[in-house]
This record gives structure tokens, C-alpha cells and sequence, in this order.
């Protein structure tokens, strides 16, 4: 394929007006030595019957979780939710899709009313007062939380107030950390649950922050308002991982008088696509807003006083920083945080309610239908949302391949990340999920 | 008389939040199937919100219209030409988008065994491969999420290897016309950034560059072909003062369009770079994401690199291997971008090496043709020929039009602004890329010379530019002093 439009004749009129003999005489500099004299050692080009038939063999390799034969109770932190139609037609328009960063903002007006509106439906979903434009992900929107909490209290510590944070959010925070001052120190669970007395005992005067997750990994519902006044009462900052759909029925982070709140929004209209590309919100007190990382929209007027949109707080940003940065993002997710607008705006209020609920209702006769399975019962009994850990009799790889052989995907299997977890698995409900569906689970599960 | 836009000069448009009637909604939800519960009995009622949050509530065809009506007041690739320095705003294909919107790639759960995921596996390790090979390096990551994590999870490898031979090295150096991302990724990274002057004619002050250069440097991260858009000839000479050193030599990859097929940075000294999917390989840009930024490294550097890494059994399967003792761990969740690069195989898969030649000979042809057309009326502080990009400088008396004026005015004529002010002062840096024809060239640069013929004639005109955009300039002192970033009823 060829997506250049210059013809011979045009590049021989080219070359003339620059006065040059061929295109060779503009790769002079780049030294005999290394150019190359022969074709890079990559397939030819082919044509576009030939590349989809390419395309198309490799996408039926795979078995997808969903929108075709699976069904699919996977979770860890991504969702096989359900986004309307038209949010698709919408999110892909050849507009957004192909802008830039809306740095000109007389050219960008609609994707910088799209992004303020955005930072408005997820501070409005989280109870926040402001939020930024988006992140990369969940996990690099809690390190960016953590230096941001480290900056405004000027300490180094951070307490990971149970183990029950997702494994990829601990691993990404100590790769990005690494250099930095961060002290991370991780507490133990109990009973799936942060430990309020091991906490209170780790909190001193020298914690920058609490990062505790809710849901957290076990799809376990925290006490996070005791969490709260425990950390503040040490001068402690209080960061929430928060699942954006349970926002719509459980109490919101702003509610439990949360610090900062960030999440993974890939729930929020965006396909699963094997984990990215996914979308880090973040939302935080407006008194924290000159300290918020990553891209920040603002309402004003223009010169005529007409209202407009354009990037505020810039001086902020590494491209005027620099090296007194401290953050190295440049993008946010544009697409996604448009995508996860245009869904949040689809559904609305009492769509993403009602979406809620399902997921909730449903887990719980998930959880009551495998529980009365001989073999199977629930590993913990604090309340849950919409995922539930399962312990079982039974071999979990074995139980898994079970369920697999019958089209099922019925869980993460935990023992990979936690010590003592090999006859666990984790189990998620989505609104999509059908009773009959859970049925099949629930008897795919009993003929183990 | 006034050039027409697609932009409409209507009025002010309304927010979500000031259309919509209680109750509205664009989803239809499924009665339940399951036996209702007393949630408040199943949980504390203290962990439930009475209420759900105020969000927007509006109905499927008034929705269609804000987007729809938001998306045209934008400009973009499809609409307009977009002559972005340094950022590559080629064609986006339309053939990737529906390669990655398959169900195959976009409804794979990250956590499915890898058995069931073969076909993105193989796409991933293909891809791999072909990065490797144009960047002639050893091995590639395809984790880091964009351009910018990308230069860090290169320079944590430069740090981990230093460590690992006991030393540790805390000085990386940046030529003074580097990407603002260089430096601020030193400083995540604990290094201090120090800077290297540029000679007048753009390249590197290698005697500058000797002057700073020590036992304390771990890196030299360089931008080649340079952000002035001139390959610098010095480069294996600049490769033999760092690593006389022992320190190792990053390259910026965000001019590789000027590149692919015609030279290897593996082959000219350089031991780490990463690479812009969303510059070099045509995936959207989004209005500012989602990127992707592989990283490729040297073979004395693979120990480093992150984990999993994507890889082939023996038997012809792939599989993620996590294997890697020294590694310096996850940069991101999951195991990247994936949609993105599907999109970048794609289109890699659909150039060729034969294609991917013709990208970068395109793509140096117009931005030398360009500069060419505008050399009589603009001046070109360094001389050519360019790579994909070129500087320009208003040589006529401008009286008091800048070039952010100059910019702006292009916007009346259908153009998206070129980069300003960057990576010298009072600069136009203007990239056309490959994708662009003849005519859409001679456009460009008959606007450009119509506009220094404007600032003799009337420059008020200019100054007061753009005049056929939704809004015109922003009161930007006002929008962040008192910043205003989510709406609330009865505020303005």
C-alpha cells in the first residue's frame, strides 16, 4: 500500500525547484558508512486485500473474552461492560481521531469543550472538586498520585494500606518510584480488608499518603471513611483507587472526604483490547489544582469576552519545566477521555445507576449460586461490588480448563501474586451477564 | 474579501450540562433476570450513596448532535493540513482502525490464558521484530505507554546498567534544542539534566559536548536528524566521546520519519532510543493520546529491559516471559498499548521495507520542496539540505507581527498552525510529512507568502487573526488566574 500522493512528475517538479538532481542528495549527511545500501529485512509491501487477509488470520487466532462464543467473568481491573452504539460512532469521528493536542485552542474548541466537560462528569462521578484531563492508565495515575501527595506534604513515606491493590499498580508504582524519594510500604490484609490496627499502627507524622484501593482487588468494599480519619489525623493524604461504575451506588470517594481519587476508566466505554490502550483518571481537592499532574482544561473568554476553552495551568507542564518538572507526562488518553465522556453522557444519570445495580445484583446471585456448590465457598465475608474470590476444592487450573472447555471464562487465578491464594480465583459480573449465563457457570463449576 | 473554513461561526455552543431534561438517557439497561435483594441487608447501608451522582441527562439524537457539532469545530488531519514540527501529523489509514476495532484484538481480556491470545502474541512479535530491525537493536520493549515514558523506562535501563557495573552516574546531557520531555524525564529518573550547546549551524558543540561529558554522565540523549531538522554528520563522532566515557547514547526517536530504510541507529552508535507509534506509525493522534513508545536497547542492555516480554516457544507458540532477574519491572499495566499497536503493525505491515523507504524520501522531498518555495521571502536560519522538517524565521520587517501571529493566520486560511517559538526564538518549524500532495503544498506555501505580503499591507489584520474560528484569541492570563475547570450551575 502507498499512502503518499506524489507522483514522479510531481518529485521531478520538486526537485527542480529546489535545484537538486535526485532525492539521494538530501540524505548527504548521513554518512557513506551508514546508509544503507539494501532494503530493511521486513516483508514487502502488500495490498490491502492481502494485508486484511493478514489482519484477519491473526484476530481469529485469538478467542476473545467477549463478542463472540465466551462468556466472560474476568475482571482484575478490566471489564466486559456494556457501551451503547452510538458512543462508538461518536468517540471515532475522523475529527477527534485525527486533532492533535488542542494547543491551539481557536482549532480546538471542540475537543477542549469535550475534555471540560470530561474533567466535569468525573469530578461530578467521583464527588471530587476538580479533575485533570486523563492519564495513561489506573496504575501510572497512582504513582503520579503519590508524588503529587509526596510534593504537598513534603514527606516521604507511603503506606499501601492493604495487599488488596491490584499486583500491576504495586509493580508499576516501584518501577516509577524507583528514583525518586518514595518510601512504599505495603501492610497486610485481614481478612481481604485493610487492617485498621495495623494501619493505625504505621501512621506517624512522616506518612506522605494512604493508598488503599476500593473495591480493592478482591472486589471487597473498604471502610474507607476510617481509613480517612486515621491518616488525617496523622497530617496523612488519603489517595483512592475507585472502580468508576461503583461510583453510581456505593458512596464516592468525595463523600469519605478522600484526598485525592484516581481510577481505571477503561469501564467507561473503552474495549478491553488486551489491557490498553485504557484511560487514568484523576481528581483531587481544588486546593491541590496547581499540583495536579497531566493536562488540565479551563473555561474563560476570548478577546471579544465570548466563553471559550483553552489548556490552563500549562506552567506546570514539563515542555515550560523542564528539568524542574515534576512529571514527565506530555499526552493525556485524549481518545479515551473523550470516549469515556461521550459513554458517561450516554448513559447517564440513571443509566450508569441502573448499570450499577445490575452488576451488584447479579454478582451476589453469582456468589449465593457458587456458594451453595459442594467445593465452593466465598474466601472472605466483607461486602462486595461486583467481584467476589472463590475458594475451591478443586484444582484451580483444572477448574478453569473445565469451564473453558464449556466456553466459560470463569476467573483469575489469584496464587499467582499472593502467597496462600493457589485455591482462589477471582470472579466478576458485569450487567451483561445473564442469569442463564451464571447458571451455566454455576454448573460448569458443580461438574468439575 | 474573507477566506472561507469549514469551521461555522456559530454561536456559542451550549454544555452537556445545559441541555437535557430530567430522566433523559442514550442506554437502554436490561430488566434484571436475577431475584431482587435489599442491598442495604447485604452490605452496610453506611457504604451505600442514597443518591447517584448528577450526571449529564440527555437524550441518543441530541447527544449525536454536541458531538457531532463539537467535532467540527476542530481542526484535524482528514480536514485540514496540519504542518506540525516535530510531530508528524501524517494520514492516520483507515485500515488500522478497523484492524484494531476487530473483536478479535479489542474484546481479548488481558487476563485470558495466553493459548486463547496467540494471534496478538504473534502481532506483537512481529512487531517487535520489525522495530528491531529498523532501529538496527538488538531487542525492543513495546511497553511503555507513550514517547515520554518511554525516555524514562530508557534512561531506568541506562541507570541499572551503570549500576550493575558499580558505578553510579547521575549527570544525562541534552543538547539545548531538546524536546522539553528530556530533561523532566531526567528528573523522574534522579538525574540531572545539563545542557550542550548547539553550534549556528545546528549540529551538536562537540567541543562543548567534551567540556561536559565525564565519569559522572550516564547518557547523552540526542534528537538526530536534530529538532532544527538537520541530520547531524558528527554522530559517530559524538557516539565515540560518550561511550569514551563509559556513558551510553540515547537517541530521541521522534524523527525517525526522516529515517526508516535510509539509516539504523544501532548502526551509528546509539545504544538506547525509543520510537513515537503515533508520530513514525501512523497511529491517531487523538487529540493528544493514546501514544505508545517502544524502546530498543543494545545488547549489552537487554538484561534491563522491562517485563514480560513477548516471545516464541521452540514449538512455534508465543508466550509472555517473565524472566528476567535484572529487569527494572513493569512501567505500565498490563503489557501495553496493545491497540495501538495493532495499529502500528498494520501499517508497517502494509509499507514494507520497500514502503516505509518511500516514507522517509517523501517525506524529506516536500519538506525541502516547501522550504524551497518559501526561501525568497522567509528566512532559513540553517542550511540545507533539511530532513522531514525545516525553521523558518520572517527575514521581511515585521514591524510588530510575531510569528505566533503569522500562525494564527493560517488558521483563516484552512491550515493548522505550524510549531512556534521552539526550538529557537521567533521560529515557524514546519513538518508536511509524506501523506500530503503537490497541490496541498503549493497551497501552504502560497498562504505563507500571501501573509508576508499581508504584513506589509495590513498587519492589523494579521494581529488581530484568527477571524473565522468559533472564538478567537484566549484571555489565557485571565483562564489561569482564576481557573475555571468544571462547570457549576449559575458560574461563568
Amino acid at each position: 500500500m502507498d499512502y503518499t500522493q506524489i507522483s514522479t512528475e510531481d518529485a521531478s517538479h520538486m526537485l527542480a525547484t529546489i535545484g537538486v538532481e535526485s532525492i539521494d542528495d538530501f540524505f548527504t549527511n548521513v554518512g557513506e558508512e551508514y546508509h544503507l545500501k539494501k532494503l530493511l529485512d521486513i516483508p514487502m509491501g502488500i495490498s490491502e486485500p492481502e494485508l486484511l487477509a493478514d489482519i484477519a488470520d491473526l484476530a481469529g487466532r485469538n478467542k476473545p473474552a467477549a463478542d463472540g462464543e465466551m462468556v466472560c467473568f474476568l475482571g482484575g481491573g478490566v471489564y466486559d461492560h456494556f457501551s451503547p452504539t452510538v458512543v462508538d460512532h461518536l468517540a471515532t469521528q475522523s475529527e477527534f481521531l485525527t486533532a492533535y493536542t488542542p494547543y491551539q485552542a481557536e482549532a480546538s474548541q471542540g475537543a477542549l469543550q469535550a475534555f471540560y466537560e470530561y474533567q466535569t462528569m468525573i469530578s461530578t462521578l467521583t464527588g471530587m472538586e476538580v479533575a485533570n484531563a486523563s492519564l495513561y492508565e489506573q496504575a501510572s495515575a497512582v504513582a503520579e498520585a503519590v508524588l503529587m501527595a509526596g510534593a504537598i506534604t513534603k514527606r516521604n513515606k507511603v503506606l499501601f494500606a492493604s495487599e488488596a491493590v491490584h499486583p500491576d499498580t504495586r509493580q508499576v508504582i516501584r518501577t516509577l518510584t524507583y528514583e525518586q524519594p518514595v518510601e512504599p510500604i505495603r501492610l497486610p490484609a485481614r481478612d481481604g480488608l485493610v487492617d485498621l490496627d495495623a494501619l493505625a499502627d504505621a501512621l506517624d507524622e512522616t506518612v506522605a499518603s494512604v493508598v488503599i484501593q476500593s473495591p480493592n482487588f478482591f472486589g471487597l468494599i473498604e471502610r474507607v471513611a476510617d481509613v480517612v480519619k486515621l491518616a488525617h489525623d496523622v497530617g496523612a493524604l488519603v489517595i483512592q483507587s475507585v472502580d468508576p461504575i461503583s461510583c453510581s451506588l456505593l458512596k464516592r470517594p468525595g463523600q469519605l472526604d478522600v484526598d485525592i481519587a484516581v481510577g481505571e476508566g477503561q469501564s467507561l466505554g473503552i474495549p478491553m483490547s488486551y489491557g490498553g490502550p485504557f484511560l487514568g483518571f484523576f481528581a483531587c481537592r481544588e486546593k491541590y489544582l496547581r499540583k495536579m499532574p497531566g493536562r488540565i482544561v479551563g473555561m474563560g473568554k476570548d478577546a471579544n469576552g465570548k466563553r471559550g476553552f483553552c489548556l490552563a495551568l500549562q506552567t506546570r507542564e514539563q515542555h515550560i519545566k523542564r528539568e524542574r518538572a515534576t512529571s514527565n507526562v506530555c499526552t493525556n488518553q485524549g481518545l479515551l477521555a473523550l470516549r469515556a465522556a461521550v459513554h458517561m453522557a450516554a448513559m447517564g444519570r440513571t443509566g450508569l445507576r441502573k448499570q450499577a445495580e445490575l452488576c451488584f445484583d447479579k454478582a451476589h446471585y453469582a456468589a449465593n449460586r457458587i456458594q451453595s456448590l459442594d467445593g465452593y465457598e466465598l474466601k472472605f465475608d466483607g461486602p462486595f461490588f461486583r467481584e467476589f474470590v472463590v475458594q475451591a476444592k478443586h484444582n484451580v487450573g483444572k477448574l478453569l480448563d473445565h469451564c473453558r472447555s464449556r466456553n466459560i471464562l470463569a476467573g483469575v487465578p489469584l496464587g499467582q501474586w499472593f502467597d496462600g491464594m493457589d485455591d482462589c480465583f477471582l470472579l466478576a459480573v458485569t450487567e451483561k451477564r445473564t442469569k442463564d449465563e451464571i447458571d451455566a457457570l454455576a454448573e460448569a463449576l458443580e461438574t468439575v | 474579501m474573507e477566506i472561507e473554513t469549514r469551521l461555522p461561526q456559530d454561536e456559542d455552543h451550549p454544555l452537556l450540562f445545559e441541555q437535557g431534561t430530567h430522566g433523559a438517557s442514550a442506554a437502554s439497561m436490561p430488566v434484571s433476570d436475577v431475584p431482587a435483594i435489599d442491598r442495604a441487608s447485604v452490605v452496610d447501608p453506611e457504604l451505600l450513596s442514597g443518591n447517584p451522582p448528577e450526571m449529564p441527562e440527555i437524550g441518543e439524537l441530541d447527544l449525536v448532535r454536541h458531538y457531532t457539532r463539537l467535532a467540527h469545530r476542530l481542526f484535524s488531519v482528514d480536514a485540514n493540513f496540519y504542518p506540525l514540527g516535530s510531530c508528524t501529523m501524517k494520514y492516520n489509514p483507515r485500515v488500522n482502525e478497523k484492524a484494531a476495532a476487530m473483536p478479535g484484538f479489542a474484546s481479548l481480556h488481558p487476563y485470558q490464558r495466553e493459548s486463547d491470545c496467540q494471534g496478538t502474541l504473534e502481532l506483537l512479535y512481529r512487531l517487535r521484530n520489525y522495530l528491531e530491525e529498523i532501529s538496527g537493536l538488538a531487542e525492543v520493549t513495546l511497553q511503555p505507554s507513550a514517547g515520554a515514558q518511554g525516555e524514562m523506562t530508557g534512561l531506568m535501563i541506562i541507570n541499572a546498567y551503570h549500576r550493575s557495573r558499580g558505578e553510579t552516574r547521575t549527570q544525562v546531557l541534552t543538547p539545548d534544542s531538546a524536546h522539553g520531555t528530556n530533561p523532566a524525564s531526567c528528573t523522574i529518573c534522579g538525574q540531572q539534566s545539563t545542557t550542550v550547546r548547539s553550534k549556528p549551524d545546528g549540529r551538536v558543540d562537540l567541543d562543548d559536548l567534551r567540556s561536559k561529558v565525564g565519569t559522572n554522565t550516564a547518557a547523552l540523549m540526542i534528537t538526530n536528524p536534530n529538532t532544527v531538522g538537520v541530520f547531524d554528520e558528527q554522530i559517530s563522532e559524538i557516539a565515540e566521546i560518550v561511550h569514551g566515557c563509559g556513558a551510553q547514547l540515547y537517541l530521541d526517536g521522534a524523527n525517525m520519519n526522516a529515517m526508516l530504510g535510509i539509516a539504523r541507529p544501532g548502526d551509528f552508535g546509539v545504544d538506547v532510543m525509543h520510537f513515537n507509534t503515533h508520530k513514525t506509525f501512523s497511529t491517531p493522534h487523538g487529540c493528544g493520546g493514546p501514544g505508545a513508545g517502544p524502546v530498543g536497547v543494545a545488547e549489552h542492555l537487554r538484561d534491563f529491559l522491562p517485563v514480560p516480554q513477548v516471545t516464541r516457544r521452540d514449538d512455534g507458540t508465543y508466550a509472555w516471559c517473565h524472566d528476567r532477574e535484572k529487569s527494572i519491572g513493569k512501567v505500565r499495566s498490563f503489557y501495553g498499548q496493545s491497540g495501538v499497536l495493532v495499529r502500528a503493525y498494520t501499517y508497517i505491515r502494509s509499507l514494507g521495507a520497500d514502503g516505509l523507504l518511500n516514507v522517509s524520501q517523501k517525506a524529506v522531498l516536500a519538506a525541502n520542496y516547501l522550504a524551497a518555495r518559501l526561501r525568497h521571502r522567509y528566512h532559513l536560519p540553517f542550511p540545507p539540505p533539511y530532513a522531514h522538517e525545516f525553521i523558518l524565521i520572517p527575514k521581511f520587517d515585521t514591524g510588530n507581527v510575531s510569528e505566533l501571529d503569522i500562525a494564527k493566520r493560517l488558521i483563516d486560511h484552512g491550515f493548522h498552525p505550524p510549531t512556534m517559538s521552539w526550538p529557537i526564538q521567533h521560529c515557524l518549524m514546519i513538518e508536511p510529512t509524506e501523506t500530503e500532495s503537490l497541490p496541498t503544498l503549493d497551497a501552504f506555501a502560497d498562504a505563507l507568502l500571501a501573509i508576508a505580503d499581508e504584513i506589509e499591507t495590513d498587519p492589523e489584520k494579521i494581529k488581530s487573526s484568527p477571524h473565522t474560528t468559533p472564538i478567537t484569541r484566549m484571555d489565557e492570563v485571565g483562564a489561569n488566574r482564576r481557573p475555571n475547570v468544571r462547570w457549576q450551575p449559575n458560574v461563568s
